[in-house]
């Protein structure tokens, strides 16, 4: 087998990232194995997103190692091996959701027919195909987030970077986003996900909570939860965060 | 190709709105042609008051277009002045001839006293000398003269405006970040928008140019193709500046706010002023503005007849900033990604 093969999909050593003299990431490590569904949980501006950026290669640690299937970021060509959704929709909203799945899908390199059936199953996965060509200006915000998460799977990437991707989404919608999101890891997709949303980190195979730069935690929900003698994530978040406070 | 897809998307995005592709195409038409109603050259008759003896040069007057009234005394024709119906009042005092002028525009006051002077001199005709104009004639009104300067003026003003709101919202609307997380180069996103916005300003440009000279009647001695070709630098200067300062504003606002430190000062350096009785050291300023060259080339063409050996100096100028621009653009976008 070849050797990259087996090689983590996000392997992430020591890394540390300032914003002038405030540390957001402070010595984090961990590395995701292919197919696995990882979450990433934590409050608003406790470094979720600035994490998913220097995963992406947009931004640059200041220290440590970023590795996507073994190669270094940040390098343009890795880009392509990985779907993107971030926290704000980057949605064009004079045109429609189809003339928005066409221009990031070419940026990807997809053209005729193979975009336009790529185009189809997406939209179907996230309900959308009758929408398609109102522009996206007349869209619900659910709708919105369905429409970039739709272009987020067009390339069929073997990596989904998804920023609290199911906010503003009904619950319906929302477990049926789940389910297609544990589909795709049984074919082989590696998907990190970041939330703030308690129970659907349950959901994942294994999950990181951040609190304050620093990864207080990093086991499947089930250990989490023995280690922290509580039955909730929420009541695990709250008695490991505070763990770390005493010890700081 | 990922190019050819940020240009079809610029497309479908400006034909969308309207509003926006009005500001491009319609504004500058409205606004040159407003500006011909103004200065359309037509000889203005300045109002004249004369009182007393001095009616025997209300014949005079009248032949040089002059509007003339004589008044009974020297209070009426005072009282006419104060209240804004006369330009000037003439009397003789002592045999000699006492002008008063209204005053208050400079540019009325010497057109007014003009038409005196011819009037009061016009006994010694034989003496006129012939006058011959190397370029323009007689009949070149002030709008022929900073017609083109205007021209270049709206090409870059409302370039600079579109491109710079364009590209920022692209960055507070996420869709940057999002581009930048493709496989997408920097240099392909400038050069996407370069071509994409490359194609209104083209056809803003012919738009502007015909309408000019076939609709305005603007003098027009050179060839028109070298006009467009100067247009079209000059947006482009405007594009990359647009799109380069962008990055370094935060909001729309902060876009309006470049207009009086980037645009107002080119304005007055372009050549729509004569700048000859400014400080010669200021005067130099102008060699770091865009528009300078564009308005000194569009000056050429259209009034002088020049071709491209007597603008190429503005040619490579204009084309060296447009590269440098988007040059740093592509650098400036590291702030975005770092590769």
């Amino acid at each position: 087998m070849d050797e990259t093969a087996v090689r983590p999909a996000i392997s992430i050593t020591q890394i540390v990232k300032r914003f002038g003299n405030r540390t957001v990431l402070d010595d984090i490590t961990f590395a995701v194995p292919r197919g696995e569904l990882f979450g990433f949980l934590g409050p608003s501006g406790s470094g979720k997103t600035t994490l998913i950026k220097l995963i992406t290669g947009i931004d640059q640690a200041d220290a440590g190692k970023v590795e996507l299937f073994g190669q270094p970021m940040p390098q343009l060509k890795m880009l392509q091996t990985f779907g993107y959704m971030a926290q704000s929709d980057a949605l064009y909203q004079e045109l429609t959701g189809k003339e928005n799945m066409a221009f990031y899908g070419s940026l990807y390199g997809l053209t005729g027919k193979a975009l336009a059936s790529r185009m189809q199953s997406a939209a179907a996965l996230v309900s959308l195909n009758d929408h398609l060509n109102k522009p996206v200006n007349t869209y619900s915000g659910g709708m919105k987030r369905r429409l970039s998460l739709a272009i987020a799977l067009l390339h069929k990437p073997q990596l989904l970077v998804l920023d609290e991707p199911t906010v503003g989404i009904d619950p319906v919608l929302r477990k049926a986003i789940w389910n297609e999101l544990n589909v795709l890891t049984q074919k082989g997709v590696t998907i990190i996900i970041t939330t703030h949303v308690m129970d659907e980190a349950e959901k994942c195979d294994r999950l990181g909570l951040i609190r304050d730069g620093k990864l207080i935690a990093l086991d499947t929900p089930q250990a989490i939860m023995e280690q922290a003698g509580v039955h909730t994530i929420e009541e695990a978040f709250i008695a490991l965060g505070r763990g770390k406070e005493e010890q700081a | 190709m990922r190019i050819r897809a940020l240009v079809v998307r610029i497309i479908r995005q400006f034909i969308r709105d309207k509003r926006t592709l009005a500001l491009l195409l319609l504004a500058p038409l409205l606004i040159l042609s407003l500006t011909k109603l103004v200065f359309d050259g037509r000889t203005v008759s300045p109002e004249i008051g004369i009182t007393g003896s001095a009616a025997v040069l209300a014949a005079k007057l009248e032949e040089q277009n002059a509007n003339v009234t004589v008044f009974d005394s020297i209070e009426a024709a005072d009282q006419a002045l104060k209240s804004g119906k006369l330009d000037a009042v003439i009397q003789f005092k002592d045999g000699k001839p006492d002008i008063t002028l209204e005053g208050s525009d400079p540019s009325a006051s010497r057109s007014t006293q003009l038409v005196m002077q011819k009037a009061l001199q016009s006994n010694v005709q034989e003496l006129a000398p012939t006058v011959h104009y190397l370029y323009g004639g007689p009949d070149m009104a002030s709008f022929d003269s900073f017609g083109p300067v205007l021209i270049g003026f709206f090409s870059f003003f409302f370039v600079f405006l579109l491109a710079g709101v364009s590209f920022l919202r692209e960055r507070t609307s996420g869709t940057l970040e999002r581009l930048l997380a493709t496989p997408i180069r920097r240099s392909e996103i400038v050069l996407g928008y370069l071509a994409g916005f490359g194609i209104f300003t083209l056809i803003q440009a012919t738009l502007i140019a015909w309408f000019s000279v076939q609709v305005l009647g603007m003098s027009m001695s050179g060839n028109i193709v070298n006009m467009l070709l100067i247009n079209l630098l000059l947006s482009l200067t405007a594009l990359t500046l647009g799109t380069l300062l962008s990055s370094f504003a935060s909001s729309e606002f902060q876009i309006i706010q470049f207009i009086p430190i980037i645009i107002v000062p080119q304005a007055f350096f372009s050549g729509l002023f004569n700048l000859d009785a400014m400080n010669p050291v200021l005067q130099k300023l102008s060699y770091i503005m865009p528009l300078y060259y564009g308005a000194d080339a569009m000056r050429g063409i259209m009034i002088r007849g020049e071709g491209i050996p007597d603008i190429q100096l503005d040619i490579y100028v204009l084309a060296g900033l447009s590269i440098l621009f988007a040059l740093l653009n592509i650098a400036a976008l590291k702030k975005q990604r770092r590769m």
